[in-house]
């Protein structure tokens, strides 16, 4: 079997993996490796052809192949190494299995590893929506892979199921292309996705975003005929009786929700959060295996590639500190979620001091609010917002000094 | 055309009835109207071998399953496909359901399954830790199994090409032609097929074939089946196949692992009169969440990767049937294979062929009978020096199509072109598992579908989901 050794290996070639390789190498390690499945850079990005990416990280507007061509210039020249079309099968605390036509099975020996393989989406079995199984049922992101890197159109007369960001960008993608999008179908009573993607995608081409409904039905033996779609009660999310209207359609479209991909992390025992679905992670984004480091989806995910950039090039100082045997330790400290608010990530601390950004995602949409950290009655900071989504990401940072717990929350005011 | 046997219908009965047929030196044909083999039935059903303790003792069935039961570990050897001897419990919640027990055991002695034992309360709980803790006592029905209903199918096909059967896909018989009494070919979508003997195994569609002789004295309606699978990951997990105690009315609900480590919940039983009616429902799905919770408390359907339905051929008026008539020399008509279809397909094989043999054609063992078949490999159940081996000898086997259940391109380009081709994204599927993870294609779909038309070297857009109608690319971007 083929060998390799390296300080860091990081697992997946995405805008996560990039930027993560980018900071360790700047950190001063000699060997840094990103191994990934297909046959170029990029992960997601390469189908995200449309712009409103870098408005945060770069102050200017770019697509999805000009983001991470960036990433790609930069490790190129700090000259981090590559292994391509290679699927990783397993990790342990300091290997890496992968295996690709040109090696067979390849061990990466390594001295810390990132994981940044990304998510996947949610499929219609995971809503459960009864009906026939036709063809003609994409997942979002899957249609927008045919449609972006394939050159494939997938139908015509599309109903799209769920207000995520891929799925209202799709509306746009497959309205250009001369497809006719009947409707954007949400089952929350408000939008999952950014509010500038329904302007700019929604809006803009008349497309309609029916609130507080959902698909119930699916018709079609061969192809899809057509969907059901009936209202919900708001608070309940119950199906209202008598409300079921008919669309027809060749096409059905999911953009309901996204979940970590963490087989790899499950399958090395690495605690994992039952609510982010990612694993569990330190403000160094240091997994439970000391050795091995996460970020971007596969921890949580994300609204912005930007903020995974950052979380992402955390991850990677952190395993090129760890490789050289710089990165400190010390005691933990606890993150605890209040009021209004999901998860919070990191979910905990080693203490020192410094100041940490907290990402967390609150659980309904509320008006003004105040968001703040507490570590008991005592407020370590707080700040003021004119309103909070579950869609959109919010952050806070905190200064860890003298701290003993943290709990996060978003009070309305 | 012309050939000895002609089979109608490619599911698990009509394809073993060809293996079996393939055994002697016949010309046999196996005709089916879908794009696969595998039917319809077949291949949407719990994925159980039955031992037939609960048959309608002295029946046809009964006979049938009891005898084909234990053949099945050296069939599934030979043919290289995943078996597992498993076993079924079926526990007692309520007291009335623990006094039913004594008469289930004797119902399984009469049908010579001699082998259910009764199970305590404590036994029942450490063989299956998840189990409603109110479990009062139960039956044990040991040589209960699960196998993979798909290679099952198409391995038994393969075999069959292998000596010399021929297969004929996506063609429909439309019509039986008859002499004097006798059998004379069928007419069907590829063309006019001349046979001495014509077997209907049609499943669900048995009785229109059967009409097209006047056989029709019965007929089938769909009783629907819905299913959930469960994630691997799933936290509540059973070991057994855990049956729930029948009533006068059903069966009921199971739950048990699938040979590749899923958990499966269901079935429904609800009598439809559509056949093409394969569709879950709100209110079925619902009711395998009631029903089933009351064995397992815990399970988690909310973990489902996908919800299936299928459909029993239920024949009116009841009961599993093999016909021959003095009237219609060279015919045999199957009705009523239900549930134990899958079991009995290969005893129904052998019965058929003794049929044949007394009807008079003229059955000659083939002494170079090829009994074993070797399928694809399996990379994913390899050791890594193995799969370092295979990389080697074929790099496809390098390219991880299907990430969810490892499936390499290699294994999807040997499926395209075995014996019994791959040739849509189902019949992938099917064989290969890629697609039946818990992103159901997501990933793996684009690039399944660009592999396909490389094959077969044509465009995305001939390419389909199942049947010649299910397009899944409607042209190229502008």
């Amino acid at each position: 079997m083929y060998e390799i050794t390296c300080d860091v290996a990081i697992v997946g070639g995405g805008p996560a993996g990039l930027a993560a390789a980018a900071a360790a190498k700047k950190e001063g390690t000699e060997k840094v490796i990103i191994i990934e499945r297909d046959e170029t850079l990029g992960g997601i990005l390469q189908q995200c052809i449309h712009p409103g990416f870098g408005l945060k990280l770069f102050k200017e507007e770019l697509t999805g192949p000009e983001y991470y061509g960036r990433f790609v210039d930069k490790v190129k020249e700090l000259g981090v190494e590559t292994l391509m079309n290679s699927m990783v099968l397993e990790i342990e605390k300091n290997t890496v299995v992968c295996m690709n036509k040109e090696h067979g099975i390849t061990n990466v020996n390594t001295k810390s590893i990132v994981l940044a393989m990304g998510c996947r989406e949610r499929t219609r079995a995971n809503i459960m929506i009864p009906g026939t199984r036709p063809a003609g049922i994409y997942t979002a992101g899957s249609a927008q892979r045919l449609m972006n890197r394939q050159n494939e159109m997938v139908g015509k007369k599309v109903v799209i199921l769920g207000s995520g960001d891929i799925g209202m960008i799709m509306a746009r993608r497959m309205t250009l292309e001369g497809a006719e999008v009947v409707a954007v179908v949400e089952l929350n009573n408000f939008l999952a996705g950014l509010t500038r993607n329904k302007v700019q995608c929604l809006d803009d081409f008349g497309i309609p975003l029916l609130l507080s409904h959902t698909i119930t039905n699916i018709k079609g033996n061969d192809r899809v005929e057509g969907v059901v779609v009936s209202k919900v009660d708001e608070a309940t999310k119950k199906v209202i009786a008598g409300s079921e209207q008919f669309f027809e359609c060749d096409t059905l479209l999911l953009s309901v929700g996204l979940i970590p991909e963490n087989e790899l992390t499950r399958k090395a025992e690495i605690e994992i959060s039952s609510i982010t679905n990612g694993p569990v992670v330190n403000q160094y984004m240091q997994t439970s295996i000391p050795s091995v480091f996460a970020c971007g989806n596969v921890v949580h995910v994300n609204d912005l590639v930007d903020n995974v950039s950052t979380e992402s090039a955390i991850a990677g100082a952190s395993a090129a500190k760890f490789a050289k045997g710089e990165l400190g330790g010390g005691e933990e400290i606890s993150v605890k979620t209040g009021e209004n608010v999901r998860y919070v990530c990191p979910q905990r601390v080693v203490g020192g001091g410094g100041k940490v950004d907290f990402y967390f995602r609150v659980m309904a949409p509320k008006g003004q609010s105040v968001i703040a950290a507490k570590d008991g009655d005592k407020v370590l900071c707080s700040r003021k917002t004119i309103k909070v989504n579950p869609g959109e990401i919010e952050k806070i940072t905190v200064d860890l000094g003298g701290v003993r717990e943290i709990v996060i929350e978003s009070r309305e005011a | 055309m012309k050939t000895d046997v002609l089979v109608i219908g490619a599911g698990a009965v009509g394809t073993a009835i060809t293996r079996e047929l393939s055994k002697y030196n016949l010309n046999v044909i196996c005709v089916e109207k879908r794009e696969d083999v595998g039917g319809d039935c077949s291949k949407s059903n719990s994925a159980i071998i039955h031992t037939g303790y609960d048959a309608s003792p002295g029946s046809l069935e009964s006979e049938l399953v009891v005898s084909a039961n234990p053949a099945y570990d050296q069939l599934c050897a030979d043919l290289d496909i995943p078996f597992s001897r498993i076993g079924a419990i079926l526990p007692a919640i309520t007291d009335e359901q623990f006094a039913k027990l004594p008469e289930i055991k004797e119902k399984a002695m009469k049908n010579k399954v001699y082998d259910v034992e009764y199970l305590t309360r404590e036994q029942l709980l450490q063989m299956e830790p998840e189990l409603n803790k109110d479990v009062k006592g139960g039956l044990y029905i040991p040589r209960e199994s699960i196998i993979d209903p798909f290679l099952f199918v198409v391995a038994m096909a393969e075999n069959a090409v292998a000596n010399g059967a021929t297969f004929m896909l996506s063609t429909e018989v439309t019509g039986i032609k008859t002499e004097n009494g006798k059998i004379c070919g069928a007419e069907t979508t590829a063309g006019y097929i001349e046979a001495d003997y014509i077997i209907n195994a049609a499943g669900l569609f048995c009785d229109d074939v059967a009409a097209m002789v006047g056989k029709n004295d019965y007929y089938v309606n769909p009783r629907k089946g819905q299913f959930y699978i469960l994630d691997k990951n799933t936290s509540c997990k059973v070991n057994h196949i855990v049956l729930p105690i029948p009533t006068k009315l059903t069966k009921g609900k199971l739950m048990c692992p699938t040979i590749h480590g899923n958990m499966l919940v269901g079935p429904t039983a609800e009598d439809l009169t559509d056949k093409y009616d394969k569709s879950t429902t709100k209110e079925g799905l619902d009711s395998i969440r009631e029903d089933v919770s009351k064995l397992i408390p815990n399970v988690r359907l909310g973990d489902t990767i996908t919800q299936y339905s299928g459909l029993r051929a239920n024949r009116n008026p009841e009961g599993l049937h093999i016909d021959t008539y003095e009237d219609l020399y060279g015919y045999v008509n199957l009705s009523g294979v239900r549930s134990t279809g899958l079991t009995n397909s290969i005893s129904v094989g052998s019965y058929v062929a003794m049929l044949l043999k007394n009807m008079g054609l003229d059955m000659v063992w083939k002494e170079n009978f090829i009994s074993k078949r070797k399928g694809i490999s399996r990379f994913h159940e390899l050791s890594r020096e193995e799969q370092d081996r295979l990389i080697k000898e074929n790099p496809l086997y390098g390219n991880i199509v299907c990430r969810c259940e490892t499936i390499t391109e290699g294994e999807i380009v040997d499926a395209i072109h075995a014996p019994i081709p791959a040739r849509s994204v189902d019949a992938i599927k099917r064989r290969l598992r890629a697609g039946m993870g818990r992103c159901q294609g997501g990933f793996c779909g684009p690039k399944v579908l660009e592999i396909l038309a490389r094959e077969l070297n044509c465009e995305t857009s001939d390419i389909c989901k199942n049947n010649a109608k299910s397009y899944m690319i409607c042209g190229k971007v502008k």
